[in-house]
């Protein structure tokens, strides 16, 4: 075995190397596989399978998230067109009502025009009738005042 | 000789005195591995118990052992890198939690009050032959890393920038395992022997502070054996363009 004693005892001392050196790295070795056995790969195997487990639900979650952004940015568009839409069909009614408005009124004014025509038409035609009537009587009268002068002479 | 006198005569130190067991014609440390079966007996079982019922909402133990697992991963993975980090995991865990445990094990313990008939219990990584083990262990590690990886072409990496660092690469292969195997062993027996020497002159309170030191000290070695360990193997399994 190797032996050198720096000490200069022929037995012990601090660098004493005898067989203790291969059997300690045989023992080292034997630990490696048994810790290997026990402690390395159960606890890798939970470990990892742990990681795994939170990375797969980071995975899920994200993809959630991201469909959940996509509702709702569809979702706020459809709202949007849905307002446009209502303020369209507000103003668009608003326009008819107006118009139907106009129209009644332009209906009314005109009906009153021309009953206010007709009226006056009317009133022209019995004032120049009446005038008629009137100088017609006229004339009879001064015939008749005539007739009257002439027979009295 | 005199340096051997000095350290041995620290009275109640015994530095450099082993627990020797004879089996057939080779000798062992026996103090060695009797404190690494204790620490990696009771590491087995706090293993075994926060591993037992493994539940997808992770409680008491598991969540400890969790955290150290993903420590252990994440160093891996920044040293080695992503490619191959997996089949280098279990051995740079392991070396953490060996190294970790035996430091930690050897500081926290009072193995002293447990009397030996030569030497004394302590921290396993205080025996050279631990970390040379280890070191050796790292060395062949990378080696392997490397030509499984790469084939021949691992070669390359002795020539990579320029041919002129053919040399100095050669030679790191042999300063290597030779800082690992030194820095852990220093450290570590440096904390001892410093914690020793306190209790020994003052028995009291003035220890405290340095042992929280040696706590720290024993943490990080183990942090930076693994480090290097996994940055070895990184380095030989890396591609170059």
């Amino acid at each position: 075995m190797l032996a050198f004693n720096f000490f200069g005892a022929t037995e012990g001392g601090l660098f004493d190397i005898n067989a203790t050196l291969p059997l300690m790295a045989i023992q080292v070795v034997a630990l490696t596989y048994i810790l290997n056995s026990l402690f390395f790969k159960p606890v890798g195997n939970v470990v990892e399978k742990r990681e795994k487990f939170v990375s797969n639900n980071i995975v899920e979650a994200k993809n959630k998230l991201s469909e959940v952004k996509k509702l709702e940015a569809d979702l706020l568009t459809q709202l949007q067109s849905a307002r446009t839409e209502a303020q369209r069909i507000v103003s668009e009614a608003e326009d008819e009502s107006d118009k139907l408005y106009k129209e009644a009124l332009e209906l009314a004014n005109n009906e009153a025009n021309a009953s206010k025509e007709k009226a006056r038409l009317e009133i022209e035609s019995q004032t120049s009738a009446a005038r008629d009537q009137l100088s017609k009587q006229a004339d009879d009268l001064g015939e008749l005042i005539v007739n009257r002068l002439i027979l009295e002479k | 000789m005199f340096f051997n006198s000095l350290l041995t005569n620290f009275a109640a130190l015994e530095v450099g005195q082993h627990l020797y067991w004879q089996i057939g014609n080779i000798r062992l440390h026996g103090q060695v591995f009797l404190t690494s079966w204790i620490l990696l007996g009771a590491l087995l079982v706090f293993i075994t118990l926060g591993t037992k019922k493994m539940e997808n909402d992770p409680k008491g133990l598991q969540n400890l052992l969790e955290f150290l697992w993903d420590y252990i991963r994440d160093l891996a993975r920044t040293q080695i890198g992503e490619k191959v980090y997996r089949d280098w995991m279990p051995f740079i865990g392991t070396l953490f939690l060996f190294v970790f445990v035996s430091n930690w094990g050897g500081a926290l313990i009072p193995w002293r009050l447990i009397k030996l008939p030569s030497g004394e219990l302590g921290a396993p990584t205080a025996d050279i032959n631990t970390t040379i083990a280890l070191a050796l262990l790292v060395s062949l590690s990378y080696f392997y890393a490397g030509l499984s990886n790469k084939g021949w072409r691992y070669f390359e990496y002795y020539v990579h920038p320029t041919p002129i660092m053919l040399p100095f690469k050669i030679l790191e292969d042999f300063t290597k395992p030779l800082s690992l195997s030194f820095r852990l062993f220093g450290n570590i027996l440096a904390d001892e022997l410093v914690v020793g020497v306190l209790v020994f002159l003052v028995p009291l309170i003035l220890p405290i502070p340095v042992m929280f030191l040696g706590l720290f000290t024993s943490a990080i070695q183990a942090l930076i054996f693994a480090t290097l360990a996994a940055y070895y193997i990184g380095e030989a399994v890396e591609e170059h363009h």
